[in-house]
């Protein structure tokens, strides 16, 4: 117990590396290996997840072609694809992943404040990773309540999975949430607690911030799940009334009295809307950082950015229902719904100025992660865009059932993060491997991708505008419908195989980098932060070797005048460089 | 420029633009060990799941439709031939309260290095602690003997018993796991464990910080539950 930990103790204080496959690999208390644990098996489940959203799009696209997709199959795909997306994909990767990986090499420490909890993290996450999985194989499969689990829906007869697969569920959600609270502490302390020597919150790399406020989110928000979570499992197993209203189902009274489903959808969206911004904020974080290096220029507006950040973080606890417009509520709360969410957009709309600002003048270099990260400001933006519509209580009224809500999430928090996780990937790749990947490959990839996507969603807007309906297995014969919007409905699956079907690119590059990729340069990007400044290549164990670095200045000294090269790492001290502009 | 002058110490800020330059300052933002960060900010999220759980009970107590029970009877205790409405929770919470107290003189003792004192005042409030877990244990039996179950119960609406037995459970596993860490600790003390670590002996403060916590707590629960 205790808490003088690995990260910073002197290097010959007790020190053992690991020596064992097992210690090295497997049990490892090392953040770099916890990290890739949680990026593969995040990587693994969420190709599950792509590839229930090719077969949605079959359905969708070519009605009663398939078979083996009934009704039934199709809510489970739809529910289980947003699970994972949102939470055992995006949060696991961007918090669990890159945040295990950066914040000690980023932030100057030899590991985080607390390794073991670091590790039970990790192993905890994958526990409720196969629970997840083992509601594909239990009797009435997976569940099919929409991955937002409203009662009485979710827990009622006639609903797929209504035996053990919500069961699961729900456990699996809880067990995560336990993952994540103990990476999350750790996260935190480590930002708070043990950065190098001359490493001031205003000093730290945009992804750092973007990282630490979205676990502050995460941990603020998650309670709020895990309650509902419990809540609904009592009434699921317990048959307690929480959210369940007196309520005859399919002609018979479960015994049910007098709950609130409304409850359910307010807790569930408290924790909802922050969850877009922990999936957000490290994209943010990151993609600032890949534009700054790419570009050759300080980001635009450092102080800025960071306060943006923690704003955007603030202001997401008071908004979650603007989710719940079609529910019915008090116009006045309808008002401050809307207000605050059309608020949020002024420190958003900052942020994405100033990206576009840091690329104003820069020497772009358009290599993949640059292309990424450029491709995420076009998908962001138009997501965002949207946003503004749907914050509307009159316009959201209309829209909210309909294709359009499909295009502008996945627009804004579908596409855009993976965009920014792919950049990463390619940018940090050199540094996880030792390895260059193939550059032609990664632009070919980028491409396809981006604009694969963007043939998928924007005719989505379209098919929201023309009234056709959200979440509907197939859409039979309606009037108000053009014959088109099932044309178009083609088109879009076709473009949604083809995208999915682009991602392999990304895995040969990979595979092919590991086998036989050039060795690369410790520092490929000239980059100015530490990770980028280790003395081994890729970093051991404890980082930093013997001596911890020492930080002299911003992470955004690039281009700075009177300098020979175009960048200054943060360790090197003021006598032997000017500093630049920033601090 | 102005935080590399500000980071040797020439000059300094005022205001809340010093607030602010002296919370981003080097390598640690509160002058305290990591593990009573960590406690710090794990009570923060644990605040918000209790927090949810009042909420949802609150909301829930006000959508029903059906008559709450009394807790004045519900939770009477019958006592010389007469039911003495709150006795139980009356002593329960007292009984909470002094284990507060026991736990900040230990950590005091903690501090003074004087392991014997602090392994008893640990161990004391650790028998309180399973004292109110075992007289919840008596309170649950004696309501599920009445009929109080999750989903139903004689003396009004069904939320009541699903959300008692939710949130005093949810609450007893705090002090039950609790207890256990009191004890885990105390017997190191114990052991002088904590001699060979710098500082060790501020993981008693750390387990106290989780001790006044749960207590604070039981004082909402205790607030909304029994005297609403």
């Amino acid at each position: 117990m205790s808490y003088v930990a690995f990260a910073d103790r002197d290097h010959e204080q007790d020190h053992h590396d690991p020596d064992t496959f097992i210690t090295k690999y497997v049990w490892s208390q090392d953040h770099k290996v916890i990290a890739i644990q949680y990026g593969i098996t995040a990587i693994l489940v969420g190709l599950i997840a792509l590839g229930l959203s090719v077969l949605m799009r079959l359905q969708l696209g070519f009605p009663n072609e398939y078979s083996f997709i009934n009704p039934e199959n199709y809510y489970q795909f739809v529910t289980m694809h947003g699970m994972i997306m949102v939470i055992y994909l995006l949060t696991a990767l961007f918090l669990g992943g890159f945040g295990n990986y950066l914040i000690p090499l980023m932030c100057g420490s030899r590991d985080m404040v607390f390794p073991y909890l670091n590790m039970l993290s990790y192993w905890t996450y994958l526990l409720s990773v196969i629970i997840l999985i083992a509601s594909f194989f239990v009797e009435g499969g997976s569940t099919g309540a929409g991955w937002t689990l409203y009662p009485p829906q979710a827990i009622s007869p006639g609903t797929p999975g209504v035996d053990l697969g919500i069961i699961l569920m729900l456990v699996s959600l809880a067990v995560f949430i336990v993952a994540f609270t103990m990476g999350g502490l750790n996260y935190i302390t480590t930002v708070l607690q043990a950065r190098c020597k001359g490493m001031t919150l205003m000093r730290m790399p945009l992804s750092v911030w973007g990282i630490f406020i979205a676990t502050v989110l995460g941990l603020l928000a998650f309670p709020a799940l895990l309650v509902s979570a419990i809540m609904m499992l009592f009434d699921k197993t317990l048959m307690t009334s929480f959210f369940m209203p007196a309520v005859s189902s399919m002609g018979v009274d479960p015994g049910y009295t007098g709950g609130s489903p409304i409850l359910f959808q307010h807790l569930f969206w408290f924790f909802g809307h922050p969850e877009v911004y922990i999936v957000a904020l490290p994209a943010f974080g990151i993609v600032s950082d890949l534009l700054s290096t790419h570009a050759r220029k300080n980001i635009f507006g450092y102080r800025m950015m960071v306060w943006a950040i923690i704003v955007i973080g603030g202001l997401s606890f008071i908004v979650w229902a603007h989710h719940m417009y079609v529910s019915g509520m008090n116009p006045y709360f309808g008002f401050f719904f809307a207000t605050t969410t059309l608020i949020i957009a002024v420190p958003t709309a900052i942020k994405v100025y100033n990206w576009v600002l840091t690329l104003w003048q820069g020497n772009i270099h358009l290599r993949v992660p640059m292309l990424f990260s450029i491709g995420f400001i076009f998908t962001f933006i138009h997501g965002g865009l949207t946003g503004l519509f749907l914050g509307n209580v009159t316009i959201d009224l209309p829209l909210s059932d309909t294709y359009f809500v499909v295009a502008h999430f996945h627009m804004v928090m579908g596409v855009s993060p993976v965009l920014v996780v792919f950049g990463a990937i390619y940018h940090w790749w050199p540094k996880i491997t030792g390895k260059m990947y193939n550059e032609t490959l990664g632009k070919w990839h980028f491409w396809m991708t981006f604009l694969g996507t963007y043939a998928i969603y924007l005719p989505m807007h379209y098919l929201g505008f023309a009234g056709v309906p959200r979440r509907y297995f197939a859409m039979g014969n309606t009037d108000f419908l053009p014959d088109s919007a099932q044309d178009l409905n083609a088109a879009i699956t076709i473009s949604a195989v083809f995208v999915a079907a682009t991602q392999l690119l990304f895995f040969i590059n990979m595979i092919w980098s590991l086998k036989s990729g050039p060795k690369s340069d410790p520092n490929p990007w000239d980059a100015t932060t530490l990770e980028w400044q280790t003395p081994d290549h890729p970093p051991k164990h404890g980082n930093w070797g013997h001596e911890l670095p020492e930080v002299h200045r911003w992470a955004y000294d690039y281009s700075v005048p009177g300098y020979e090269d175009d960048f200054i790492p943060q360790n090197v001290a003021a006598d032997k460089a000017p500093v630049g502009e920033g601090h | 420029m102005s935080e590399a002058v500000l980071y040797s110490g020439e000059k300094e800020a005022e205001g809340t633009e010093g607030l602010i330059e002296d919370w981003s300052r080097d390598k640690q933002v509160f002058g305290v060990p990591w593990g009573k960060a960590m406690m710090w900010i794990f009570l923060l999220s644990d605040t918000f799941i209790f927090s949810c759980f009042l909420v949802g009970y609150m909301s829930a107590r006000i959508a029903t439709t059906d008559p709450w029970p009394n807790p004045s009877e519900v939770f009477a205790l019958e006592a010389f031939g007469y039911p003495v409405p709150l006795l139980l929770i009356a002593i329960m919470t007292f009984i909470l309260i002094t284990s507060s107290g026991t736990m900040a003189l230990a950590v005091n003792m903690g501090y003074r290095k004087n392991k014997k004192a602090t392994f008893w005042l640990m161990f004391a409030t650790a028998i309180l602690g399973a004292s109110f877990v075992g007289m919840q244990a008596f309170e649950w039996s004696k309501l599920i003997a009445e009929g109080v179950r999750p989903w139903e119960n004689p003396f009004g609406a069904a939320q009541f018993g699903s959300s008692f037995f939710m949130i005093t459970g949810f609450h007893g596993m705090h002090v039950s796991a609790g207890v256990i860490y009191l004890l885990v600790v105390a017997f190191r003390v114990k052991n002088g464990f904590y001699d060979k670590v710098p500082d060790g002996y501020k993981i008693v403060e750390i387990a106290g910080l989780y001790w006044h916590f749960v207590d604070l707590v039981w004082v909402f629960i205790f607030a909304f539950f029994y005297l609403w």
